[in-house]
């Protein structure tokens, strides 16, 4: 049996598999599938200061091998999460990774004072900082496609949380060069980085013939932008390793359904994966893929999950 | 909302019933926690699907013992991707069940007379929940409606289930030609029901609630709204709705429904196929969006 321990800068897990935010709710709904505290982390829904509706409905469309999803970040705001969300998975022993976002810089840091302030923190591994939403009334602030942005949020953050406590900047790779975000972000004191967030996409009714969404246009998610979050993954991971920005470590998310799909993300450098639109098809996919992942490790004779992490560059063929 | 199973289910039987198709499966576990007005959540397309997100379907009925195990029941329409596939299954097929789901109709604690509303397929639960108000002692009388007569689910089953038994098609190749709300008035007034309960597209449950309120009875609906998850997880079946304390929220139908009280629900916002966010719901945007 493979050694699944990951470790992620100054954080540690039993195991790499975790879901992904906005694809797994705060945890109640999926633990009458499979037990939240056995998951590496249970990453939570985005959370902001306010409560906040979300946006009309039709907010998805089925498209092939994934979905569009407009949401628009509904929540309960941070204090009914703490309060209600947070002490649950605490309740439960869930390692909790807490996706936070702002209209913002500041409201992200308002955010994460909150989070730090409530005795129900003791159950929070890290922080994951959703810089990269497209659900936003203008797609122009999505922070994550500016470096000054990333970096501003990123930083104030980082002033809110204790020293060396595990944060990682989630990024979206709808930018021209993702690697100088992800620069900018660890510059700014990101530990670590998750990627990828949703493509922005639009489907049409050829009925009515008119965008699906009433927002217009969704996050594209699912297995068919596996392909880009591992070329993202890659690419960021080449740049560490041939030290032009920071090494820190990844955590893999998009398109994984099964413990294959996982293992692709780990090899193109990923040190651990988020498990997310598979959880719509099959509510048991986080828990699934870590068993299966388990077994692929074993096939393959890999003593240890850590062996794999970022293997496909060592063996890449050289031209 | 802790006795859902998932299981991997087993086609029994599927046969053609007018528009429809009507499916069993073996599906162990879900009948003995189900009630009506739950519904199921099936995958499609198997394993490696390109159709990632869950169908779901109201249970037409239950048995929890039987030749082959614990059974449900689905009526489906084929129109799309997912239920044409679900159509094109065969004895000994499998699908993957997560059910039951959702909250049920809620029973009367006396035995008062019961109005039964359904609009196409949408009457697939209804048959079953006429069973158990009549086991408490109500009086139920059933309406089914339709565009036209092989749209229509259940006409023979609903004689057997009900007390009374109307029918209306928009072109009236069957029954009375017209709408359920036409007929609806009288039967409420004629039977003195204290409940009217719907299942249908919702623009007829819309005009269910209407027409129960004006005749002082309280209409109990399930909606029909697309569901990604159909476990409370994907956030996209989201409705406006009040609460006891009256204010709005945007809830899930699949957890805090399919059925709602239908004078909570903001019918108003549902316009052109798009649901909008009322203004005075929690968290609405403010001026500039979100």
């Amino acid at each position: 049996m493979a050694d699944l321990t990951t470790r992620l800068g100054t954080l540690t897990l039993p195991n790499p598999v975790m879901t992904a935010s906005g694809c797994a709710a705060n945890g109640r709904e999926l633990h009458r599938f499979f037990d939240v505290s056995e998951l590496g982390a249970f990453v939570t829904k985005t959370v902001m200061a306010d409560p906040r509706s979300g946006r009309p409905t039709p907010r998805m469309a089925e498209t092939p091998s994934g979905m569009l999803n407009s949401i628009g970040l509904q929540g309960p705001g941070i204090g009914a999460f703490l309060d209600k969300d947070l002490t649950w998975l605490k309740s439960v022993g869930a390692r909790v990774l807490v996706s936070i976002a702002g209209n913002t810089a500041v409201e992200f840091a308002q955010v994460a004072r909150d989070l730090v302030a409530h005795p129900a923190f003791d159950a929070v591994v890290g922080v994951e900082v959703n810089i990269s939403c497209p659900n936003v009334a203008n797609r122009g602030l999505v922070f994550a496609c500016d470096p000054m942005s990333s970096a501003k949020v990123v930083s104030l953050v980082r002033e809110e949380l204790p020293r060396d406590f595990p944060m990682f900047a989630k990024l979206t790779p709808d930018v021209t060069d993702i690697v100088a975000i992800a620069d900018a972000a660890v510059r700014a004191g990101a530990g670590g980085l998750t990627m990828i967030n949703t493509l922005l996409g639009i489907a049409i009714d050829t009925d009515r013939m008119r965008p699906q969404l009433a927002a217009v246009t969704g996050g594209l998610s699912g297995p068919a932008v596996r392909p880009v979050a591992v070329r993202a993954i890659w690419q960021c991971t080449a740049a560490m390793r041939e030290n032009r920005i920071d090494a820190v470590p990844i955590i893999g998310v998009g398109g994984v359904r099964s413990g294959l799909d996982a293992l692709e993300l780990l090899a193109a450098g990923a040190s651990a994966v988020q498990v997310g639109t598979a959880t719509f098809n099959d509510p048991s996919a986080p828990r699934r893929v870590l068993t299966e992942l388990e077994s692929a490790l074993d096939e393959r004779g890999f003593a240890s999950l850590t062996d794999v992490v970022g293997l496909a560059h060592d063996r890449k063929v050289t031209l | 909302m802790s006795d859902v199973v998932q299981v991997a289910g087993e086609v029994i039987a599927i046969r053609r019933v007018g528009a429809y198709q009507h499916l069993t499966i073996v599906a162990p576990g879900v009948a003995e926690a189900a009630r009506p007005g739950q519904f199921v959540a099936l995958a499609v397309g198997g394993p490696t699907s390109a159709n990632l997100l869950r169908r779901c379907f109201s249970l037409h009925k239950v048995s929890p013992s039987g030749a082959y195990g614990g059974t449900l029941d689905v009526v489906i329409a084929a129109k799309g991707p997912g239920t044409q596939w679900l159509a094109g299954l065969r004895a000994h097929d499998k699908v993957d069940v997560v059910a039951p789901l959702g909250r049920p109709f809620p029973i009367p604690t006396e035995p008062v007379a019961c109005v039964l509303v359904g609009g196409g397929y949408g009457s697939a639960p209804l048959f079953w929940l006429a069973d158990v108000l009549r086991e408490r002692g109500c009086h139920v009388e059933m309406v089914l409606g339709a565009a036209s007569e092989d749209r229509l689910f259940g006409v023979v089953e609903a004689r057997r289930s009900a007390d009374g038994v109307t029918v209306t098609t928009d072109d009236g190749s069957a029954g009375r030609r017209g709408w359920v709300s036409d007929v609806l008035p009288e039967i409420i007034t004629r039977t003195s029901a204290a409940v009217v309960y719907g299942c249908g597209p919702m623009g007829m449950l819309r005009s269910i609630t209407e027409v129960a309120t004006a005749h002082g009875a309280v209409a109990q609906v399930a909606v029909e709204e697309s569901m990604a998850c159909g476990v409370g997880v994907c956030m996209t079946c989201v409705m406006p709705v009040r609460g006891k304390d009256g204010t709005t929220r945007m809830v899930r139908s699949c957890v805090e429904g399919p059925v709602f009280r239908g004078d909570r629900v903001r019918w108003e916002a549902f316009t052109d196929g798009v649901c909008r966010v009322p203004a005075d719901t929690v968290g609405a945007p403010r001026a500039g969006g979100h």
